[in-house]
């Protein structure tokens, strides 16, 4: 396994720490998720050919363990930032459960419940009440959730911040009067104040510049170290993904399409998709400016997915199964960790496919019968 | 601990946007229209020595002069002070009568515009009753009903009032609520009326303060409206609706009488206008 | 080579194997309530014929406002102070608008971040990019519609006749960028800015935006100048580059050079701070401090209150851009520490 090691002995009643479980196996486990919105009305859809309920997340099973980093990687319309939130309780699930160590975390969730898996959100200046001081934002979630007694409030607030690298002066201080990194800082202690299981980040870096983006993916590795933090991080960035994940899990159109260790997957890829994304990022070593793009044309409208598998519009080994048997998740021989959803994952690959002779743009297909 | 440098903060930068305030031209000078009339008002007693409903008989329909600074009406009562206590029942009844709207308006459009589904919809179908029919006609029905005077005229403006202050909040919540301090606040297992009390509301209450500069141009233009068609404040108090009213038949003699506080209402609506003009200016986002 | 341009002043000719774009110590400033900024503050630089350029630098460098100084279209509180703008040997700065509009489409175009603002929501996009040829070349409307589809086809729009009449809005993102592109290509420019292009575009489809640029480069000769914050994807696309901090170019120099053995601590800083995503570091190296106030820089070099490098000669002057051996240019009075950093660095490993 790449990455960080976890610690062995987290630090178990400090602030942010977890409340010790003790139990064994995963952390949380998702089966049959799905999250669908509604767009107008089903005859506008039909009109239209397009359905009528847009599956931003369609069907995912995913399991996180307990002190890891699990990275969710995908494009736009993957629905990665759907299924954080839909993990988070912020989006109401349309099928399947969540189970957080063990136990099925309800519809609506208690306070307890939602206290337990946390979010740090992508743009810093949206993501702190421009009202409120510092000091206000971190006592009413503590005073509302009965963390510490009323006495400590004051002075956990001050061990929060300085875990995560800000001086006590942050504490009366107003959003405005902070950088970007400063923020996210600060978005990252309100996080920890309520010492959930799980921190669930997304793009936490994609708003800061390059500079900053250190500093903050620094202080997630430290924290992971010190408080043995689990952590699912949501990326379109893989160079983020590869320094700071144990773990990483591809989505495409809603669906997860490859789960692997993030060794297995920057070596070898299984997915014809993850193999397009790698291949796509720009890399500072010599350009390869010659070729045909890595992946080509657009994602179909997640209101058009297509029948069968759902990347075989774009993909360069696309056979006719493919558009008569949707791919299950399968693992690779000898690797269970190392999951695929596609008919030739971990066989031979077949010959570049007559069903994408021409490797230019499909028309859009028609909606999937299923 | 920490690898990561301890940071300090930046200092303060509301200093600019404090100082910025004093150099708006428009929020300057309706401020000081608003503030002279308001003194003037205010103070009355110190610059009139007259009684507003003291009749004189012998002095009646007299021009300006030493003793009566903008002249007498038909029944001798001095206009100058008139034009005072007229103006203190005038605006102390539309500040207060601001108030209802803008409370009842803000708490249904953040229902509406928070929750959504149901409460929007019934929200939303009240609104529209509302503004089906016509301002005035509305105002001018109620009062008729309940009968003259300032508490049907504060039931009347609240009931067709609150509806602008429950469209402008609805559209600021419906937006802010997407906003991710609003999701955090919801991840954090915050309730919903902590959320739209703490966090919602105080970021979405500055357009409808906005909107109420203006409404309360509108307020006194409805209560002297009222009170011309002998409605609102009845006489023998005296307020710039009925003063108006008074001097309609001396309108080709003495249009003084009419003038003077169609001026007054005209100033004070201006004033209110520059207020609300220079607050929308200083509070834009992102300045 | 001298003549008239239509109705326009004299316009010199080409200069043979000169830059076609060249910038001299160009000085933009912006007046704020806080004073005067000093956005872009002594930037010069070169854009070879053929070739992409890189302007590479974080948000405040001055990256965004340089280009749009070159094309002239400054948001109104800002001014060129005083440089040059020498495209094909004329000085662009002193050019009136009306002179300007007849550079700009024929030999000067720009692409931007964001498609959809760029784009005319309520226009056709075909109508788009037949504007220019129908204004600057005197096209007729059927002989630019049929030019439009030749420049949808060659950006890689499919089925460009009926595309042609489709709004922006019926575009993916992009699409839209192709669309953008063929407008920019639609005169034949010499130069074309690209303001971040695809800071907002997925990755697989900033590759194919990427390679349809350097397709367009080689087979038309037309020279990119390419701000980004992304250092790879300058890597990918551009010969040289030059790296902008605090309102100056900090370092020049082909792309191979810089990004290997850079000279200038922020760009080892950048390089430093980055994840990459061939190989895992083992540790990101953040550069401390905060971007400088473009209002009153620091004295002296304006990265030194961040450089770990920094030497007390660094706070008494402003180091002038010196030219190296190999076509490279420092503004660092130390630059040697850069390599001797990236040589300890490498016996450790």
């Amino acid at each position: 396994m790449t990455g960080p090691e976890p610690a062995a002995s987290p630090a178990a009643s400090g602030p942010g720490a977890a409340d010790p479980a003790g139990e064994a196996g995963p952390l949380l486990t998702a089966t049959g998720l799905s999250v669908g919105f509604r767009v107008g009305s089903p005859a506008m859809a039909r009109r239209r050919n397009e359905e009528w309920i847009l599956r931003a997340v369609d069907g995912v099973d995913m399991t996180i363990e307990r002190g890891e980093a699990l990275a969710l990687v995908g494009e736009s319309g993957s629905g990665k930032s759907t299924l954080a939130r839909a993990l988070t309780g912020l989006v109401p699930l349309n099928a399947g459960e969540i189970r957080l160590s063990g136990r099925v975390l309800s519809g609506r969730r208690s306070r307890a419940d939602q206290r337990r898996i946390q979010m740090v959100f992508q743009d810093p200046y949206s993501s702190l009440n421009p009202r409120l001081t510092v000091s206000s934002i971190l006592h009413e979630l503590l005073r509302v959730h009965d963390i510490v007694p009323r006495a400590e409030v004051e002075s956990y607030s001050r061990e929060l911040l300085g875990l995560v690298g800000l001086t006590d002066d942050a504490l009366h201080a107003y959003p405005r009067q902070f950088s970007g990194g400063q923020r996210q800082r600060v978005a990252i202690a309100r996080a920890l104040a309520l010492r959930p299981d799980l921190l669930v980040a997304d793009e936490p870096v994609s708003a800061l510049d390059v500079s900053v983006q250190a500093t903050i993916l620094n202080l997630l590795q430290e924290l992971r170290g010190s408080l043995g933090l689990t952590l699912l991080l949501i990326s379109h960035n893989l160079a983020v993904v590869r320094h700071l994940c144990d773990r990483v899990a591809v989505m495409y159109l809603g669906r997860i399409i490859e789960v692997a260790t993030t060794e297995q997957l920057f070596t070898a890829p299984a997915h014809p998709y993850t193999r397009g994304l790698l291949a796509a990022i720009p890399r500072m070593t010599a350009s390869t400016a010659d070729e045909a793009p890595a992946v080509v044309g657009d994602p179909p409208s997640p209101l058009r997915i297509p029948a069968g598998c759902r990347f075989r519009t774009r993909c360069p080994i696309a056979q006719d199964i493919c558009s008569r048997e949707d791919p299950m998740l399968t693992a690779a021989p000898g690797q269970p960790g190392h999951t695929a959803a596609c008919h030739f994952a971990f066989g031979e690959a077949p010959p570049a496919a007559a069903a994408a002779s021409s490797a230019g743009l499909k028309e859009e297909p028609s909606p999937s019968q299923s | 601990m920490s690898a990561a440098a301890l940071v300090t903060v930046a200092p303060e930068h509301a200093q600019s946007r404090k100082a910025h305030w004093f150099r708006q031209p428009a929020l300057m000078s309706g401020l000081a229209i608003i503030a002279i009339i308001l003194f003037m008002v205010i103070a009355a007693p110190l610059l009139t020595s007259y009684n507003p409903n003291a009749q004189n008989l012998n002095a009646t329909l007299q021009g300006p002069s030493a003793q009566h600074l903008l002249g007498t009406d038909q029944l001798g009562r001095d206009t100058w002070s008139r034009l005072l206590y007229g103006g203190r029942a005038d605006l102390s009844i539309a500040l207060i009568a601001v108030v209802f709207p803008f409370v009842l308006g803000t708490i249904l459009g953040s229902l509406a515009g928070y929750f959504g589904g149901w409460a929007d919809l019934t929200i939303m179908r009240l609104v529209d009753i509302v503004v089906a029919f016509p301002f005035y006609v509305l105002i001018i029905a109620l009062v008729f009903v309940l009968g003259p005077g300032a508490r049907s005229i504060y039931i009347a403006i609240t009931v067709v009032g609150w509806v602008s202050y429950a469209r402008i909040i609805r559209g600021e919540i419906l937006i802010a609520k997407r906003q991710e301090y609003i999701l955090a606040a919801q991840s954090g297992g915050l309730s919903n009326t902590r959320i739209m009390g703490r966090h919602l509301l105080p970021n979405v209450v500055t357009q409808a303060i906005i909107y109420a500069m203006s409404d309360i141009v509108l307020d006194i233009l409805a209560i002297v409206t009222l009170s011309y068609l002998g409605l609102g404040i009845q006489p023998p108090t005296p307020d710039w609706g009925n003063m108006i009213a008074n001097g309609q038949n001396f309108l080709t003699t003495h249009w003084e009488l009419t003038t003077i506080p169609g001026l007054a209402v005209v100033i004070t609506g201006l004033g209110l206008s520059l207020i609300g003009d220079g607050l929308a200016d200083l509070l834009r986002p992102g300045q | 080579m001298t003549g008239r341009g239509p109705g326009g002043p004299v316009i010199t000719g080409p200069v043979p194997g000169g830059p076609v774009l060249e910038v001299r110590d160009l000085h933009v400033q912006i007046a704020s309530r806080r004073g005067l900024v000093k956005a872009v503050d002594g930037v010069s630089l070169e854009v070879p014929r053929g070739e992409a350029v890189g302007l590479v630098g974080e948000s405040g460098s001055g990256k965004s406002m340089t280009l749009r100084a070159i094309l002239g279209v400054l948001p109104p509180e800002a001014k060129v102070t005083s440089g040059q703008v020498l495209l094909d040997g004329t000085d662009l700065v002193p050019l009136p608008v009306s002179a300007l509009n007849r550079i700009r489409g024929p030999k000067l175009a720009m692409i931007f971040q964001e498609p959809m603002s760029a784009l005319n929501p309520v226009m056709r996009v075909g109508l788009q990019i037949a504007e220019g040829p129908q204004v600057h070349m005197g096209y007729s409307r059927s002989k630019a519609a049929e030019r439009a589809v030749d420049l949808m086809r060659r950006v890689g729009i499919p089925d460009p006749e009926r595309r042609f009449r489709a709004y922006p809005h019926e575009f993916s993102g992009g699409m839209r960028q192709r669309v953008m592109i063929a407008i920019a290509l639609s005169c034949e420019p010499e130069v074309i800015l690209c303001d971040e292009p695809t800071t907002a575009l997925d990755v697989t489809i900033q590759d194919q935006i990427l390679r349809l640029l350097a397709r367009l480069c080689r087979e038309s000769g037309v020279s990119l100048l390419f701000v980004t914050h992304d250092l790879p994807v300058v890597a990918q696309l551009c010969q040289s580059v030059a790296v902008m901090y605090g309102g100056e170019i900090v370092e020049r120099g082909a792309v191979e050079d810089v990004f290997v053995e850079p000279r200038h601590p922020y760009t080892l800083g950048l390089l430093r701070s980055a994840p990459d995503v061939a190989e895992i570091r083992s540790s990101l190296v953040p550069i401390p401090g905060s971007p400088p106030s473009l209002i009153s820089p620091p004295p002296g070099c304006r990265f030194h209150p961040r450089c770990g490098f920094a030497e007390p000669d660094c706070q008494q002057q402003r180091p002038p851009l010196r030219l190296l051996p190999g076509g490279r240019a420092t503004a660092c009075l130390h630059y040697e520490r850069c390599q001797e950093s990236l040589e300890a660095e490498g016996a450790a490993r």
